[in-house]
């Protein structure tokens, strides 16, 4: 009687388990970003008309995206990492990164006179590469997936270019 | 089958008693529901809390008849339609603005309350662990509410907090991405924010009310002196008319005229704020619609959040975000890690009452410097205080193991 009982009680309680698992995944794909959301992640930019110097933001998937043409000056202070950081476009070097701060996602703001970036929340700072110089941050500014195509960026694809920054470690995936 | 009169009237007192026992129900839930004599007026925030959960409920129905949950029309169905539209619409607004954030103050003085006089302890840990689970809905209320009028510091207090869960050097952008259901803040966020903050978490709220309620029943409430005495013996002198002798009163109606009485001059400061002070309530930054590239220049979370938003800043990421974590939870470890058996007010415990003002002192520092922005001498007094909180806690099984038995 009771080892009738058992598997009963087993066979229910097995049913109710594989129903709950089954529901559970439902739920944590219905929290899912959808595809139509996914699928406006791509943005085409024209790096060409920049000025040295003068930040441009655009925007990528929601999030500012900073591109800022470095002048001679800015170079020269810049260290071997930090000039891995910045994409080479013609004869130009350009920081192209997501304008969010590492630590919390506040944007930071550029201060031309002494080419670096202040985030007001915590206090974080960055160089004109965007790399961290004084934390809480813990590295340096995100570069987004790009591919190069002429003096144009496609942010959201990956180009040669991206795919060795993220394999030498210089920016995490985005 | 159970006895039923058949010359009962439908819906008369009998009638209703057969079928719905509301007289056992009527003494087992109030008017032999025993409490204590030996209280002060602290002893009425829960009834407190439980009224102003009401008026955020009446107020929150009426704001959902007219609140958008659409990033595009959000802001101005709160602060045109609500505000100028719709008949009263101000009061409601103002009623759940004021109410969410005295609510805060509320539990906090529920909570010390109970830090001062051992009632956690011996029996009430059930209602401590319940009372600060309610505590962590209340903030999770709280926050998702705050997202709502879609805002500058919605947007952003919501970009920051969900960041949080990337884990710091984890880097779970994915997890991140999967909370908010894009990759910033946006539709598919402020649409869930809006179910959690009006259905699953007051589904919660409530039920965790009854359970709060419901831990309280069996050790009954404290009192002024933590002292233990026979509930049974106490309500048997009262029943036999020994009122004075008797060291208890019933909820009903004896208690209850006493939590009407203090409600009564707390509504009369919570409505003043609600009609000539509400402004409290209102960030300003947060009358400027969301802006996905335009972070204000200081984010800051509403009073009640910063302390531990303070134990968060002054470290660097991942320190900062398991200070943050430990920060969370910890209150709910008190039982455990008060190793003491007195259950005495602070005064009485020797060490443990300098921990109390100190743990008491050192939030209300870490609430001052979390509001200021973080540079130079206020970052280190910051930094402190956070220090502090931790450093009280690690002591804190130490010096209650070694207090003297009273």
């Amino acid at each position: 009687m009771s080892s009738r009982r058992d598997f009963m009680g087993k066979a229910l309680g097995g049913f109710t388990a594989v129903g709950g698992i089954a529901a559970l995944y439902a739920m944590k794909r219905s929290w899912d970003p959808l595809p139509s959301v996914k699928a406006a992640g791509f943005t085409t930019i024209d790096v060409g008309p920049a000025q040295e110097n003068v930040l441009v933001v655009e925007k990528w998937r929601g999030k500012p995206i900073f591109i800022l043409k470095q002048s001679k000056d800015m170079l020269k202070d810049l260290k071997e990492d930090d000039m891995k950081r910045l994409l080479k476009i013609g004869d130009a070097h350009y920081m192209v990164t997501v304008g969010l701060c590492t630590h919390l996602g506040c944007i930071p703001g550029y201060d031309p006179e002494s080419h670096g970036f202040l985030c007001a929340c915590h206090g974080g700072m960055y160089d004109s590469s965007a790399n961290v110089t004084k934390a809480p941050p813990p590295r340096g500014l995100d570069i987004p997936p790009f591919k190069i195509d002429g003096t144009k960026l496609v942010l959201g694809e990956q180009g040669p270019e991206y795919e060795k920054m993220l394999a030498d470690g210089t920016t995490l995936p985005v | 089958m159970a006895h039923f009169d058949e010359n009962a009237k439908p819906f008369s007192h009998k009638w209703l008693d057969e079928r719905l026992a509301v007289d056992t129900l009527d003494r087992v839930l109030s008017t032999e529901y025993w409490i204590p004599k030996n209280i002060n007026f602290l002893w009425a925030m829960g009834m407190i809390l439980a009224a102003t959960f009401g008026l955020l409920l009446v107020s929150g129905i009426f704001l959902l008849m007219y609140y958008q949950p659409n990033t595009a029309t959000a802001f101005d169905s709160v602060n045109y339609t609500i505000m100028s539209e719709v008949g009263y619409g101000w009061l409601w607004r103002h009623i759940h603005g004021v109410g969410a954030s005295v609510v805060f103050l509320i539990i906090y003085i529920h909570m010390f309350t109970g830090i001062y006089y051992g009632s956690y302890k011996r029996g009430r840990e059930l209602i401590w662990l319940s009372g600060m689970l309610l505590f962590v809905t209340f903030s999770a209320e709280a926050f998702s509410g705050y997202m709502l009028p879609w805002g500058q510091m919605s947007y952003w207090a919501g970009m920051v907090i969900t960041n949080l869960f990337s884990g710091g050097s984890l880097h779970a952008n994915g997890l991140v991405e999967w909370i908010r259901g894009d990759y910033v803040p946006g539709q598919a966020f402020l649409n869930r924010f809006f179910m959690l903050h009006v259905l699953l978490l007051p589904l919660a709220i409530i039920g965790l009310i009854v359970l709060h309620f419901g831990t309280l029943r069996i050790p009954h409430v404290n009192n002024q002196d933590g002292e233990e005495f026979d509930f049974e013996e106490a309500a048997r002198l009262y029943k036999e008319g020994n009122v004075k002798e008797s060291k208890v009163i019933p909820f009903k109606p004896v208690f209850l005229s006493k939590d009407v009485f203090v409600m009564g001059v707390y509504f009369i400061a919570f409505f003043y704020l609600v009609f000539y002070h509400f402004e409290f309530a209102m960030d300003p930054v947060n009358f400027d619609p969301a802006n996905g590239l335009k972070t204000p220049t200081h984010i800051y979370p509403e009073w009640y959040f910063l302390w531990s938003y303070e134990i968060l800043r002054p470290f660097s990421t991942n320190i900062g975000l398991i200070a943050f974590a430990i920060a969370q939870v910890i209150f709910l470890t008190l039982p455990f890690l008060d190793r003491s058996p007195n259950v005495a007010p602070a005064s009485r415990r020797g060490a443990f009452k300098y921990w109390f003002w100190f743990m008491l002192l050192d939030m209300i520092v870490l609430t001052f410097m979390g509001k200021l922005p973080p540079q130079g001498i206020w970052s280190t007094v910051g930094l402190i205080a956070a220090l502090i909180f931790m450093a009280l806690w690690i002591a804190l099984p130490f010096i209650t193991k070694n207090e003297k038995k009273l």
